[in-house]
């Protein structure tokens, strides 16, 4: 079979040993191809473990900017005899397969439609180094050079990674530029460089690219900055997969930033607490008395925060939490990537409680978002919960830079001062509606020497704060909260609808990490004359657009990465739009991020045949190796 | 019984040093069951802040959930109060006093909510030593669910349906001391005169203070056969006399040579107690234990300040936080402003 042909668009991935040092070089290829100017999406998958289990990383190189999954692999770079059957068969025909040919490889894994290149690795390594760790680290480092000269990648830009990423540790920069050299030179004189799929610098991109000088950050370190410039002071959090390199990230800045000049005192506390009920506790003891307080935690720590989530809801503390969601249920795939935790954060706690819910879809969103989080939660007197996952939490995303408006002010809410205080003529009730919109005023303990004083409870309360236990009272409190809520409508972030190039009567819906590859799903069924609007939801509760777009639409596809499709519940519970068999769940839940293909297929599927093709048990172990 | 607590405020009612009268550290009327030791502490309460001339607004009260738990609404009605969800209150307390280091943090809890539900957050608020007074109003019973036994219960002890009790009780003093709280002190809710000197130690202590403080539950275990009952605990309680002096004020009472120990707290104020036991060291984590340990040997139980550690370092030292309050930090300290992105985003290229 002929090999396939492709410039800057095709899918590469890396079946590694996890602990062997893959990840920096991984990241490395990844990095020169984003500066070579060329869209580039890198996804880590990798196990619940530190060191000898497989790990894959897959890079997406897509000149029209998709930085979803597509679906399926052009070159797969083999380092890990474990994982080899299934990563040959995984290679698309007429793709490669890049293997380390130090020892023969075995008949069983030669296919006739696709090309092999293979890389004596471990013998170059047993050459050139002595030492068994050097052997094991420059292994990784001179596939990278021998791709150079494969795919065609800029090998200065490669030189340039090495001196930024050893920054500091100078003597390791000659050697690891060798590496590279050893790799690029076998390469060049064993092959035919580049092959038919390969970089070219230069070629036309797409224009939301293109209008940018883009950056390449996670979303955990984007959302930490956030916090860092909406001036949380206090983080309190348990350590769980995805969600640490959230407070990694804030530590870091922090200690650049806010550190007192005079004293050289921190003007921040970071607390690692016992488990995820006291983290929580902590944010809103924090909150209650003035400070700024964040946690982040994946699903299991929102099962735990949920107790302290219904007080922070009923006594109305603000409280900020970063959920970078992970598949559930339980302990469930610690290490792969769910939108699962929708209905369990959107109702955390007994009783009636809704919370306030933000979707970020990129890292420039998790860092604005997490910004406006805070000014939510102060405003609205209430829990606000950022929904991140797993992919968008833990891997790089390219991105326009993330901005800040200097002339902006953080809304700290309706809070009274001592000046308040003393101005006020009748008396302070801590849950009175003074203003209509459900939010009372609410006072800081110290703030004043004999008015403000007030008792918060997660009992039953008038709205003098005293405790009570008259039906009217309870009943007149549990509807401000509900009115508060309905405020929280027109503050949210609204959904960013767009349109398809012909009129429809179709719609989809999604959110969060699923909006790159339902976007290019749309694009590649419109191309099919499948046309379709789509709506990105950005919050909940849920705003009058979200409303209108479902009335005006017949057939609304739903996208989203759990199950049991929690979105589309959550429009059929929170909107008055009567529409159950019009929303259709398109749902993927394997645990890596949902694919374009994937996407388009199942609409496709539904439009073609009038069904959602269930993922069965085939289709999934294909798309683990694809 | 009357549900409407008199304003009636003598005209010659004695005010401490910032003219507040002890009324004025008072708080709602209780709705615990007359007789309880729980009211009797929230009085020493009142007693000990008014003695101390602490601004009542200056204190953040907080607690879990039970009959100890209700009762900040029953003292300081001018502070702030939270009272947060079972077992949780060390952990709000944690939060609160990490966004203003400036306020007095008075937790109240009990036994339910401390050694059981609380367990994990009161050991580890005590680890973290917390710059907070955490009084544990100890009945041995769940009194807001009609009588169940709590971890506390000692050995032994019957309860009201007739169980006796075979499970170990859970001394949250001695846990206390073993995972590092620095001011630990054993009370009881009858004795008001050892009590208020005690609780003004706990409150001028920098770091973490437990006072376990033995307070019988007068409708579920206050019977015979009960080992937390008023008759019982008078019976066993081995005495150490205290007696508190505040910075500036003229040291007058004298004591018995010998056995007379003068602890100077890190503010300057003093203590000053008459060991029962002479080989009792109470800055010496070992021999504190020793002395429970012995006096529990013998049928007793030692009240009095148990164990101090005078110069420790509180959450907030070993933090390293700013000697301002964070609440009290402004935007313009905190937001680094889109020059600082700037180069963010330039590292990202």
């Amino acid at each position: 079979m002929q090999p396939k042909h492709a410039i800057n668009d095709f899918v590469i991935k890396f079946a590694n040993v996890n602990g062997t040092g893959s990840a920096s070089a991984n990241g490395m290829f990844a990095k020169a191809i984003f500066r070579m100017g060329i869209p580039v999406s890198p996804r880590n998958i990798f196990p619940s473990n530190i060191q000898g289990m497989p790990t894959w990383y897959e890079v997406r190189v897509s000149q029209d900017g998709y930085l979803g999954r597509r679906g399926g692999t052009d070159i797969m770079v083999c380092v890990n005899p474990q994982s080899m059957a299934k990563d040959v068969e995984g290679v698309e025909p007429g793709g490669y397969f890049v293997y380390d040919s130090t020892k023969p490889l075995e008949p069983r894994f030669i296919r006739d439609d696709i090309h092999y290149i293979g890389l004596p690795l471990t013998e170059i390594c047993l050459r050139e180094y002595t030492d068994a760790r050097q052997r094991l680290l420059f292994k990784n480092v001179i596939y990278v050079g021998a791709l150079a000269a494969l795919l065609n990648i800029d090998f200065t830009i490669l030189k340039d990674l090495v001196s930024d990423q050893f920054k500091g540790k100078e003597r390791l920069i000659t050697p690891n530029i060798y590496a590279l050299e050893l790799g690029y030179q076998h390469a060049q004189a064993n092959f035919n460089c580049p092959l038919s799929i390969r970089l070219e610098r230069g070629h036309k991109v797409a224009k939301h690219i293109e209008d940018f000088d883009n950056i390449l950050m996670d979303g955990n370190t984007a959302a930490a900055l956030g916090a860092v410039y909406a001036g949380a002071t206090v983080a309190a959090w348990y350590p769980i997969t995805p969600s640490t390199s959230v407070v990694d990230a804030f530590d870091k800045y922090c200690r650049r930033l806010r550190i007192d000049p005079g004293t050289g005192k921190k003007n921040y506390a970071i607390v690692q607490a016992e488990d995820e009920l006291s983290a929580m506790g902590m944010v809103i003891g924090a909150n209650w008395n003035g400070a700024r307080a964040f946690t982040a935690t994946s699903g299991p720590g929102v099962s735990l925060m949920s107790e302290f989530l219904g007080l922070a809801y009923f006594a109305e503390v603000p409280s900020v939490l970063i959920d970078v969601q992970r598949a559930g249920p339980s302990t469930g795939m610690p290490t792969r990537t769910q939108q699962s935790d929708i209905l369990a954060a959107a109702y955390a706690s007994h009783g009636d409680t809704k919370h306030v819910l933000l979707f970020p879809a990129t890292p420039a969103e998790c860092f604005s978002m997490t910004v406006e989080a805070f000014d939510l939660a102060e405003r609205l007197q209430t829990p606000v919960i950022i929904m991140s996952d797993l992919d968008l939490g833990m891997n790089e995303w390219m991105s326009p830079p993330l901005e800040f408006d200097d002339s902006y002010r953080y809304d700290r809410g309706k809070v009274l001062d001592a000046e308040a205080l003393d101005a006020m003529t009748e008396r302070f009730g801590r849950y009175l509606d003074v203003d209509g919109d459900g939010i009372p005023y609410r006072t800081y303990p110290g703030a004043h020497p004999s008015k403000g004083a007030y008792f918060t409870r997660g009992t039953s309360r008038d709205e003098y704060a005293a405790y009570t236990e008259d039906g009217q009272a309870y009943v007149r409190n549990m509807d401000r909260l509900l009115k508060k809520f309905e405020t929280a409508k027109a503050l949210v972030p609204e959904a960013k609808i767009k349109q398809a190039e012909m009129e429809t009567r179709n719609g989809a819906v999604f959110f969060g990490t699923t909006a790159s590859p339902a976007y290019e799903a749309i694009e590649i069924l419109e191309k099919e004359g499948i046309c379709i609007d789509t709506l990105r939801i950005r919050a909940f509760p849920f705003s009058e657009e979200v409303e209108q777009f479902l009335r005006d639409h017949d057939r609304i596809f739903v996208i989203e990465q759990n199950r049991d499709g929690q979105m589309r519940r959550l429009l059929l519970n929170e909107t008055n739009v009567s529409v159950k068999d019009r929303l259709i769940p398109i749902l993927e839940y394997d645990g890596l991020p949902v694919t374009a293909r994937k996407i388009a297929g199942m609409i496709r599927n539904f439009i073609t045949l009038g069904n959602v093709t269930p993922i069965t048990r085939r289709a999934s172990a294909q798309e683990v190796s694809a | 019984m009357t549900y409407i607590k008199p304003s009636f405020r003598h005209p010659k009612a004695p005010v401490n040093e910032l003219g507040w009268t002890r009324q004025d550290y008072e708080g709602g009327l209780s709705t615990l069951c007359a007789g309880c030791g729980h009211d009797s502490i929230s009085a020493a309460i009142v007693d000990a802040c008014f003695q101390l001339n602490i601004e009542p607004h200056k204190v953040a009260k907080l607690s879990g959930i039970g009959c100890s738990s209700k009762t900040p609404a029953y003292f300081l009605s001018g502070s702030h109060s939270f009272n947060s969800v079972h077992g949780r209150m060390p952990s709000v307390a944690t939060g609160a006093n990490l966004a203003n280091r400036d306020l007095v943090y008075l937790g109240v809890s009990g036994d339910g909510d401390t050694a059981s539900i609380g367990l994990g957050q009161f050991a580890h608020g005590a680890r973290r030593n917390l710059n907070m007074t955490y009084i544990v109003e100890n009945n041995g019973c769940y009194g807001l669910t009609k009588g169940q036994d709590s971890a506390t219960m000692d050995t032994g002890s019957v309860n009201k349906k007739g169980d006796r009790n075979v499970s170990s009780p859970m001394d949250v003093a001695r846990l206390a001391i073993e995972v590092g709280a620095t001011f630990v002190g054993r009370s009881f809710s009858g004795d008001k005169e050892q009590l208020v000197p005690l609780i003004k130690a706990a409150l001028s202590h920098r770091g973490f203070a437990l006072l376990d403080v033995i307070s019988p539950c007068v409708t579920f275990n206050n019977h015979a056969g009960s080992y937390k009952s008023y008759e019982y605990f008078r019976s066993v309680k081995e005495v150490m006399p205290l007696d508190f002096v505040p910075v500036r004020e003229e040291i007058t009472a004298s004591y018995a040579s010998g056995t007379t120990c003068e602890v100077r707290m890190h503010d300057g104020s003093l203590v000053r107690l008459t060991k029962q036991d002479s080989d009792h060291d109470i800055e010496d984590r070992q021999s504190a234990l020793q002395a429970i340990s012995h006096y529990e040997s013998q049928g007793k139980v030692l009240t009095g300040l148990l164990y101090i550690d005078r110069d420790s370092e509180e959450l907030h030292d070993v933090l390293g936080t700013a000697r301002r309050p964070l609440n009290s930090l402004t935007e313009q300290e905190l937001c680094p402003g889109s020059r600082f992105l700037d180069s963010i985003n330039a590292g990202l290229r």
